[in-house]
């Protein structure tokens, strides 16, 4: 009579497999390895770059235990750490020839010693915390007025541009505050401007105002247009940052952002916050020089250039290319003035280009400097760790005003695309600060790991010693539910690759301890309805019955709790309310369903049951012993 | 193995108003340890740098604080964490500009006192960081915040949940007796001046969620007991339910108990009150959801008939 359907023994069945599948990566362990990630957005990580890898390695007669292949690096598995520090040197040598100007960033990590197979089904070890691996962990804060009030000044550099092209008289455009106020002397002018920018600037919500005999129109950005910059703001902050940490050679760094104008930085295993921050922090990556073209033409003096000695006034540079160049020591703009870079194509040629927008000043400086130019070539130098790269150098063909600038010729698309994300990259589109920092040493990651197991593993023991003492079969029962839960629950965080940090330890302890009463419900209703004169078989029925409309309720009430603090809980409450609410789901399952499957197949069969296994059940009226 | 022979229901309603007296008196003591004392922080909340530093040997924390005075930090706490060879050093907010770089001065600072060892005390060496936090002053606001909201939605749902699958007076005093268990919690925290982080106000949510767990097992068997026994008056009821799942309500938490000992035991500092909130938490949530949630729905007027749908018998007409 208490017998499960096939189907139900199967869903069992395969949950267990299916757990114990899962949970196996963490028994495996990690080995060293190096990574390989590329520092410069131009160069792809490729199966070009493993073979590389490959043929550094043979040739330095190293043999690796495995090269694998993911989206943005090369991980190489060895043996032990002196050959992971030999193959460290060996490939950045062959793949960073020059040191001072690296290509790849070659850093020393763990990759999961797991067999292949495990890996290809995404079998993998659960994803530690900072706080149980160490590094350091920033919360910066996105200054978005800081982002809107660049917009306005690009903006006021168009209108400027606008009204000069359709040839009205205004009386000053100005930046005041958070609008921009345009003015005239007569009423007609600001109608026809009005209307003008209707239709060219649909970012842009007008209203008249007056002051004194000067007529005013006072533009603000509209409430969408401010979402949208306030996005794009945080967007290109978190690229800009993912290139400046890529320099830090970090394994696995993690940058997201967290609620509209926030951005999370974590970086493992980095104990040097002050260079950390440095580099976070770091603005004006980014240069316009003047080209001596007279100096560059001369193959004589590049020669002597290239060999550190530049003629003087000026610096030698490398372009993209491989040529060398000679620009004049004055800096035209940094990067603070540019607002945006964007691949596209020229209106007219149907180039690939990009187009470059830059702030109220930059725009009035570039303007000067192209005028008194015309002819001649001006480079865009990017700064990547202290060094310079001529990202391009094109021929000023005519005086550029307004802020736009379009850079084209003998470019592809993808070199377009390139171009503006290292021109994106060197700018910041808002200013940023750090509002909360953690570090945390790799010794107190390890000593938190064992505290948090030991904690589990003890409470663990205790509490299946008394289920057995005190329940005797059903007891025992409990326990492998228990440990069914325990094992649904570290596969399902390794299967999701939630982060698991030291209060998500504490959660799966307190969900353990929290998860047995189901169990204790279900073996003293079935006490209760033994005492109360049922037989054994009708007994287990009735108690897994009755105790499960008490489980739901008590679970569900649990379960909010849990969900309002995954709702509110940021860092680590979130890390505990994660767990907390996976816990109670496998619970459900595991003290219900698994626990009934293993009563039901050791009693389940048997015709003529006298006892069950659960414990002396004490009857009132019986006499006391 | 059977610890609860109990023969009759235990007339424990019979005893409410006393139960009632001494859950007011606690209650009325944990405000008062809360209002006058008030909670302590931790740097989360407040704001400010924290740094956990390990010594090779036991440093001198007079001469650490006197050095940190001179370098111009002021109201910072210096104490042992854990064990006489870690230091924890509290820096609150100052109103610098830099005030992210406050953990590398201290560190400086810290560095200054290892160099400078007498032959009378042995010099304290050069420390290595363990841990370093800094937190701006515009995370707290919003973590005290989040955590009103979180406390908020906890009740409302709890209170909702309750009301649809049992009745409102049964929902209304479950949340009632156990937020008077975390006002308790509350009040140890207060009274001891332990500190108070995230994962204490995890833990008292938590601690919420589960002993409403209690109210609601003691809660079906209300109902169950309505719907079967007739004959019975409402605190008799009351009983029978709490006396039936009394060995439950024991078991159950020693065993939850067991492992927040457990974790007490060998969790380490990092865990420590977050343990001892669940402690304190599960201790009372026994007493306030048996003996002060019955009492609350028995005042309330609970009775059989808000379980029972009366059934209009159809009266058969014989001719």
């Amino acid at each position: 009579m208490n017998r499960y359907p096939l189907w139900k023994n199967l869903t069992v069945l395969i949950a267990v497999v299916l757990g114990l599948l899962y949970t196996l990566p963490n028994f495996f362990g990690e080995a060293p390895a190096v990574q390989v990630a590329s520092v410069k957005s131009t160069h792809k990580v490729d199966a070009r770059l493993m073979a590389q890898v490959q043929d550094a390695l043979t040739a330095a007669s190293i043999v690796p235990q495995g090269i694998l292949l993911d989206l943005n690096s090369v991980r190489v598995r060895l043996a032990d750490t002196d050959t992971q520090l030999k193959a460290r040197d060996v490939i950045e040598k062959a793949l960073n020839p020059v040191a001072a100007d690296a290509t790849y960033s070659v850093a020393l990590n763990l990759v999961s010693n797991s067999p292949n197979w495990l890996t290809g089904i995404h079998a993998l070890p659960m994803y530690l915390g900072l706080d149980l691996r160490g590094g350091v962990h920033f919360l910066l804060q996105v200054d978005m007025k800081g982002a809107l009030t660049k917009r306005l000044d690009s903006i006021s550099a168009d209108l400027r541009s606008l009204l000069r092209d359709k040839t009205i008289r205004h009386g000053g455009i100005g930046r005041e505050g958070q609008s921009v106020t345009i003015r005239f002397r007569e009423a007609e002018t600001r109608d026809k401007t009005r209307a003008i920018l209707a239709d060219n600037q649909p970012d842009l919500l007008l209203a008249d105002a007056q002051e004194g005999a000067d007529f005013k129109l006072v533009a603000t950005l509209k409430p969408e247009a401010q979402k949208r910059i306030q996005e794009f703001a945080v967007k290109q902050n978190i690229t800009t940052l993912h290139n400046r940490i890529n320099e830090l050679g970090v394994a696995e760094p993690v940058i997201q952002q967290q609620g509209m104008d926030r951005i999370v930085v974590q970086l493992p295993g980095v104990q040097d916050t002050a260079k950390a921050k440095d580099i976070l922090g770091r603005t004006a990556t980014l240069e316009v020089r003047m080209v001596d073209d007279e100096a560059s033409a001369n193959p004589g003096i590049m020669e002597q250039a290239a060999r550190g000695q530049p003629p003087p006034g000026t610096d030698y540079y490398v372009e993209r290319g491989g040529r060398g160049l000679l620009l004049k020591k004055q800096v035209v703009l940094t990067g603070e003035r540019l607002t945006d870079a964007q691949p596209g194509f020229d209106n007219q040629t149907h180039e690939p280009a990009v187009h470059l927008s830059l702030d109220s000043a930059g725009a009035r400086i570039f303007k000067d400097v192209t005028r008194e130019s015309v002819g001649k070539r001006m480079a865009i130098v990017l700064i990547e760790k202290g060094k310079g790269e001529v990202v391009t150098a094109p021929v000023i063909r005519s005086e550029i005003g307004g802020g736009r600038v379009q850079i084209s010729g003998r470019m592809s698309t993808m070199e377009a695309n390139d171009v503006a994300l290292l021109l994106r990259a060197g700018s910041l589109a808002a200013p940023m600060e750090i509002i909360e920092e953690r570090t945390i040493g790799p010794s107190l990651g390890a000593d938190n790991i064992a505290k948090g197991f030991n904690s589990t593993l003890w409470g663990f023991s205790a509490i299946s010693a008394f289920m057995a003492a005190y329940y005797l079969l059903f007891g025992a029962v409990s326990v492998v539910a228990l440990s069914a839960n325990l094992l649904f629950l570290v596969a399902l965080l390794s299967l999701l690759q939630a982060t698991l940090t030291l209060p998500g330890i504490a959660a799966i302890a307190l969900t353990l301890g929290m998860a047995i009463d189901a169990n204790v419900l279900i073996n003293e209703r079935v006490r209760e309805e033994l005492r109360s004169g049922s037989t054994p078989q009708a007994a287990i029925t009735a108690g897994y019955e009755r105790a499960w409309a008490t489980i739901l309720d008590s679970n569900v009430t649990t379960l909010i709790a849990g969900i309002a603090l995954l709702i509110f809980g940021s860092g680590p409450i979130r890390g505990f309310a994660v767990v907390h609410c996976l816990g109670i789901m496998t619970s459900i399952f595991s003290s219900v369903v698994v626990s009934r499957a293993m009563v039901n197949f050791i009693y389940g069969r048997r015709r003529k049951l006298e006892a069950l296994s659960i414990g002396q059940v004490w009857k009132p009226g019986l006499s006391t012993k | 193995m059977e610890f609860f022979r109990i023969r009759k229901d235990i007339p424990f309603m019979r005893h409410a108003l006393v139960f009632n007296v001494i859950s007011l008196l606690t209650f009325l003591l944990a405000v008062f340890f809360l209002v006058n004392k008030g909670l302590h922080f931790s740097i989360e909340f407040t704001g400010g740098t924290l740094l956990e530093v390990n010594y090779a040997q036991a440093p001198d924390l007079d001469k650490l604080r006197k050095q940190m005075e001179a370098d111009g930090f002021t109201d910072t706490q210096v104490q042992n964490f854990g064990s006489s060879r870690d230091v924890l050093i509290r820096v609150p907010l100052s109103k610098d500009a830099e005030t992210s770089k406050v953990g590398d001065r201290v560190m400086a600072s810290l560095m200054k006192v290892g160099a400078g060892g007498t032959a009378g005390s042995p010099a304290a060496v050069a420390p290595t960081l363990k841990r370093v936090e800094f937190v701006g002053p515009q995370v707290g606001k919003e973590l005290a915040s989040d955590g009103a909201m979180a406390l908020l939605l906890v009740v409302c749902g709890i209170v909702l949940y309750l009301a649809m699958r049992f009745e409102w007076r049964f929902a209304v005093s479950a949340i009632i007796a156990n937020l008077h268990d975390v006002v308790i919690i509350l009040g140890f925290f207060a009274l001891f001046q332990w500190e108070f982080s995230l994962p204490v106000l995890a833990a008292v949510l938590a601690v919420l969620g589960y002993s409403v767990n209690e109210s609601v097992v003691v809660f079906d068997r209300v109902r169950e007991t309505f719907k079967k026994k007739r004959g019975l008056t409402t605190p008799q009821v009351l009983d029978h339910a709490i006396t039936s799942t009394i060995s439950r309500t024991i078991i159950t938490h020693g065993c939850t108990q067991m492992m927040v000992t457990s974790m007490l035991i060998f969790g380490g500092p990092a865990l420590h009150y977050f343990a001892l909130a669940l402690t304190i938490g599960i201790l009372f949530g026994i007493y306030s959801s048996v003996l002060v949630a019955s009492p609350l729905v028995m005042w309330m007027g609970v009775s059989r008939e808000q379980f029972i749908q009366v059934k209009v018998e159809k009266q058969e007409a014989v001719v």
